[in-house]
């Protein structure tokens, strides 16, 4: 059976889907089946960061309503052959989001894929709380400032109440994956620090990616970070994660951008 | 004309108990009023949704001065839904209910000497002492999480973040830091006490005293630190 895996955060815009693409891309290529799965209904995007925008003829909501069949709608990316995306519905809202609906695909999808994650909508509403729903480990997408942590930190008691696992009476794993993290500012302070965020949300880590220009440049050219620039800081970082979340222990260094040394070589700045 | 119940289903009624905030307004109200802007300012929202009960035992005033006052207060969006204290003669139709201890009471009192006749003197049984409850919480308490417990002390094994909220009747024991909102001894215990590895709280109360962050003493920010009351203020100092 496959385990789900849920990328959530709380706060829009803090790299939920980038990490979806990169983490789901990175276990595909250890040969791991991995299907990413779009919960962000009336607002996709995570089609567009793997390319595949204009291979979707069916979506989840197809599959949920009984449209489609699973296997309909399941896109297999071009780069890499065990990875699937399911993508979201654009035309229709989240009320289309039933919790039968959502319990039978993932339940179809376990059967099949090594790996389901799913990429949770910003917000705590409908859309967000269904794709926690029926998740074994979670992935929180937390930047170092602090409406991002405080928002983190909501979702996480959303994690532990409103979840089918929580409901049971277990543990949900929890991971914090610490995105766009900047080193320059980190030194200067103007940014929490790695310690502070682990204090306040008290979950274990699964890395730190540094921001980088790579992660824009792959989003623009609709391809994971992970393939389009695997030698990059940021795609290492994301390696890494996907490593310790298949269950390595691996430790954690910050990152500190390579690339800065040629920056300051050249009198550039990196962002 | 015999009624037919047209309708088989029932009208469920349920008994369902708050725990409701306690104003106690004092004389003159303007400058009562002005006071308590200045507190909704500070912690906007606080009142919005809670049950609010007036207490206006003692307060010489006639049913004109209370009806303003309760105007007043739902310009200020607090909407009362009862009144402590208050002789029957200055309530009046349109007004929240009397209560008494948070039970609805008769117009009347009955004397306690017709009382006695009714009931014959019962054979006095030693009550067992009380226990004192409480509750321990062995993970930290997340943004928008909300922990209710008047019937005594709550512990807690970990942090309270920043938006979540500890109401406790009785003290409040945090190993681990305290950023969010901490209310104790919310049922009218002025012994209660406020404990925390960490002091970064929004809010803390003790029996209905409010500190908010900013009038803390910012030497003891990021310290371990407990909390009492002293004659109507709420005193701290660091743990060591």
């Amino acid at each position: 059976m496959g385990k789900v895996v849920v990328v959530t955060s709380g706060k829009g815009g803090v790299g939920k889907t980038t990490s979806t693409a990169a983490l789901g891309a990175a276990l595909a290529q250890r040969g791991e089946k991995v299907v990413v799965v779009d919960f962000d209904v009336g607002l996709r995007n995570l089609d567009l960061i793997m390319g595949a925008e204009r291979r979707v003829v069916y979506d989840l909501i197809n599959v949920i309503q009984g449209d489609a069949k699973l296997t309909q709608a399941l896109i297999r990316d071009k780069r890499l052959e065990t990875l699937f995306l399911l993508p979201a519905s654009q035309t229709r809202d989240k009320d289309n989001l039933t919790e039968e609906g959502v319990e039978r695909v993932i339940n179809d999808l376990k059967r099949h894929f090594d790996w389901i994650i799913c990429d949770s909508p910003a917000g705590i509403e409908r859309g967000a709380t269904l794709a926690m729903r029926h998740a074994d480990v979670a992935v929180v997408v937390t930047n170092p400032e602090v409406s991002s942590v405080r928002d983190s930190d909501r979702i996480i008691g959303l994690l532990d109440s409103k979840t089918a696992k929580a409901e049971r009476g277990e543990r949900m794993e929890k991971h914090l994956l610490l995105t766009r993290y900047d080193s320059n500012r980190a030194d200067r302070g103007d940014m929490l620090k790695v310690d502070d965020v682990l204090e306040i949300l008290s979950i274990p880590l699964l890395g730190i990616i540094p921001e980088s220009m790579d992660v824009l440049r792959a989003s623009n050219i609709g391809a994971p970070v992970t393939i389009a620039d695997s030698r990059s800081a940021a795609a290492m970082a994301y390696f890494e994660a996907a490593r310790r979340l298949a269950g390595e222990a691996l430790p954690i260094a910050l990152p500190s951008d390579k690339r800065n040394i040629f920056d300051k070589l050249f009198g550039r700045r990196a962002a | 004309m015999t009624k037919v119940l047209t309708d088989a289903r029932s009208i469920r009624i349920k008994g369902r108990s708050f725990l409701a905030v306690m104003l106690s307004p004092d004389l003159p109200f303007d400058d009562w009023l002005i006071r308590l802007d200045d507190l909704a300012r500070r912690s906007a929202g606080f009142f919005l949704g809670r049950p609010v009960v007036l207490d206006v035992t003692d307060l010489p005033i006639d049913r004109a001065q209370l009806k303003e006052l309760i105007a007043e207060l739902s310009t200020r969006n607090v909407s009362i839904m009862g009144i402590e204290g208050g002789r029957p003669s200055i309530l009046g139709p349109g007004m929240p209910p009397a209560l008494k201890g948070g039970r609805p009471v008769a117009d009347f009192e009955v004397s306690s000497k017709e009382a006695n006749v009714e009931e014959p003197s019962k054979p006095v049984v030693a009550e067992p002492r009380p226990v004192t409850q409480s509750l321990i919480i062995r993970e930290p308490v997340r943004s928008g999480q909300s922990v209710m417990f008047p019937e005594g002390d709550v512990t807690i094994i970990g942090s309270v973040a920043s938006g979540a909220e500890i109401v406790a009747g009785g003290s409040v024991h945090i190993y681990g830091a305290l950023r969010g909102r901490v209310m104790a001894g919310s049922v009218g215990n002025a012994s209660a006490r406020i404990f925390c590895r960490k002091l970064e709280a929004e809010l803390v109360a003790i029996d209905g005293i409010y500190k908010m962050a900013e009038d803390l003493a910012p030497e003891l920010h990021g310290q371990a630190v407990q909390l009492w009351l002293e004659d109507d203020t709420i005193m701290a100092e660091k743990l060591n």
